[in-house]
């Protein structure tokens, strides 16, 4: 089996494995009419994004103009009410100078709901139907960026899906493409381990930092990135989740620490800093899951891996979710949404390494074209709240 | 050792064993030579002990520590938020509300 991806090519010279047409609100304002456009358009390639504020916010902004030009998306329409503080001038130059079709609705200069339904979903349509046409390229693996979460986790969740899901990040790695894994406030314990893996002494530095920034942060907020079903499901304590969602870094040396929306360089293992710069001002760092997936989708991930225990359903707008149950009880229990079954290592039925082979010949398949199980369901899931971010310091990508 | 195939040993040095198969209540398990009879339903993925731990000893899980003893716990115990502690943010229940904090 060939592994060569047909891909789209974009101007700046990424390639995407899908070629979608996103609908953006810039308010919760423009929510509705956002949402009508791509309910009655019901094609799975026109999808809905947003930001619902109205105050402005750098972190926002950065976040939505590299989702307007993500490889996997083809177009973007843009809709705002007209009176919020979003940049939308700033955005619609970003996408239309990646050489993408952009347009922009102003609910209050075009006749109001019915009208910016109506126009917003004719272009759309005609958007989406051009765009089609568009020839695929090949795309090698070491094009491809693959990101990784967890959600749901249980005892099992670091024992089997996890560190599976390390071996197919090795194997990626291996042959060039760019991994992404993220939660520094879901690695507190793991500093140390993580800083010796870092191919540079500064760069370690950097990593002991972020999570030192993550505990401080979540001490702050008064509770751990623990939920009550981590508990249900045999984890006790943050060290004994942060221990199995570790694993899913593999083995391989990192390359370099990123912020949401930083594009990594091509090739190598990216730790993502999910946690706001200074003081708590804006709440939780990441309200769930579906937050941190956006931000990884933000800087490039073409598709997810989300490993879970307890059963997460999730999938997201404009790049796929693959999920891998480490939980072999959870497996029967939600077997229309699992993707691999990584439950089979709990019962002695499978190895890491197959599992890992397994997970990576799904990567390739759903890079292909193939649905994943959340895709297929139509789960399109999708938030952006407020956050603030410094830049990266120089130590963080020792290889640009 | 022979270990119960309801059970994994994640690493030699720990002090607790991971259930893989559901151990319902009142069903004995091997460990270490000793039968100990589960006085409650052991889930996937829960923990018991390997041996008796004392109070303020580290849980030791694939090797690193996870938090630590809050009460003696005996051999074969359930091992869980009830008898272990973070040593980082503590863990929280359904019940939490923001003024406890």
């Amino acid at each position: 089996m060939s592994n060569m991806i047909p891909a789209y090519l974009r101007q700046d010279g990424r390639k995407g494995i899908r070629n979608v047409i996103v609908v953006a609100y810039l308010v919760e304002c423009a929510h509705h009419v956002a949402r009508q456009i791509v309910t009655r358009a019901n094609h799975p390639d026109i999808q809905l994004i947003g930001f619902p504020g109205c105050y402005p916010n750098d972190y926002a902004l950065k976040i939505m103009k590299r989702l307007g030009t993500h490889p996997n998306v083809a177009g973007a329409l843009l809709v705002s009410l007209g009176c919020e503080s979003f940049n939308r001038k700033a955005l619609r130059e970003e996408i239309e100078n990646s050489g993408r079709p952009v347009n922009n609705l102003i609910i209050q200069q075009t006749g109001g709901t019915r009208s910016t339904i109506d126009a917003g979903l004719e272009w759309v349509l005609e958007t989406q139907a051009s765009s089609a046409k568009q020839p695929t390229v090949d795309m090698n693996v070491d094009e491809l960026v693959v990101a990784t979460i967890c959600g749901g986790s249980d005892g099992t969740s670091g024992i089997s899906a996890n560190p599976a899901v390390g071996r197919s990040f090795d194997k990626l790695l291996e042959q060039g493409a760019t991994c992404i894994f993220e939660e520094t406030g879901e690695l507190i314990g793991c500093e140390q381990i993580m800083s010796e893996r870092a191919i540079t002494a500064d760069l370690g530095k950097e990593i002991t930092s972020a999570v030192n920034k993550a505990e401080s942060y979540y001490s702050k907020m008064g509770y751990g990135s623990f939920a009550p079903g981590n508990a249900d499901g045999g984890l006790s304590t943050i060290e004994e989740k942060s221990i199995g969602a570790y694993m899913k870094s593999g083995a391989s040396p990192i390359s370099g620490l990123i912020k949401p929306g930083d594009i990594p360089p091509k090739g190598g293992l990216y730790l993502m800093d999910v946690v706001p710069d200074g003081e708590p001002q804006f709440g939780f760092p990441n309200i769930n899951d579906n937050a941190e997936i956006v931000e990884m989708i933000a800087s490039g991930a073409h598709l997810t891996l989300f490993t879970t225990g307890r059963g997460s359903v999730v999938g997201s707008a404009i790049s796929p979710v693959i999920k891998i149950c480490g939980n072999p009880e959870t497996f029967e229990n939600l077997s229309e949404d699992m993707d691999i079954n990584a439950g089979k290592i709990m019962l002695g039925e499978a190895s890491l390494d197959s599992v890992g082979e397994e997970i990576y010949n799904k990567v390739i398949a759903v890079a292909k074209g193939e649905p994943s199980k959340s895709e297929a369901l139509g789960h399109q899931e999708f938030i952006l709240t407020y956050k603030q971010f410094e830049a990266i310091g120089p130590s963080c990508l020792p290889i640009r | 050792m022979n270990l119960d195939k309801r059970l994994i040993s994640l690493s030699s040095k720990d002090n607790v064993l991971v259930c893989c198969r559901q151990i319902p209540m009142n069903e004995a398990v091997e460990i270490n030579g000793t039968s100990v009879t589960m006085p409650l339903t052991i889930n996937v993925g829960h923990k018991i002990a390997r041996q008796a731990i004392a109070e303020g000893e580290l849980i030791v899980r694939c090797g690193m520590p996870i938090g630590s003893a809050t009460s003696p716990i005996a051999l074969g115990a359930h091992v869980h938020s009830h008898n272990i502690k973070s040593d980082y943010t503590a863990s929280h229940d359904r019940n939490a509300t923001q003024s406890e904090q």
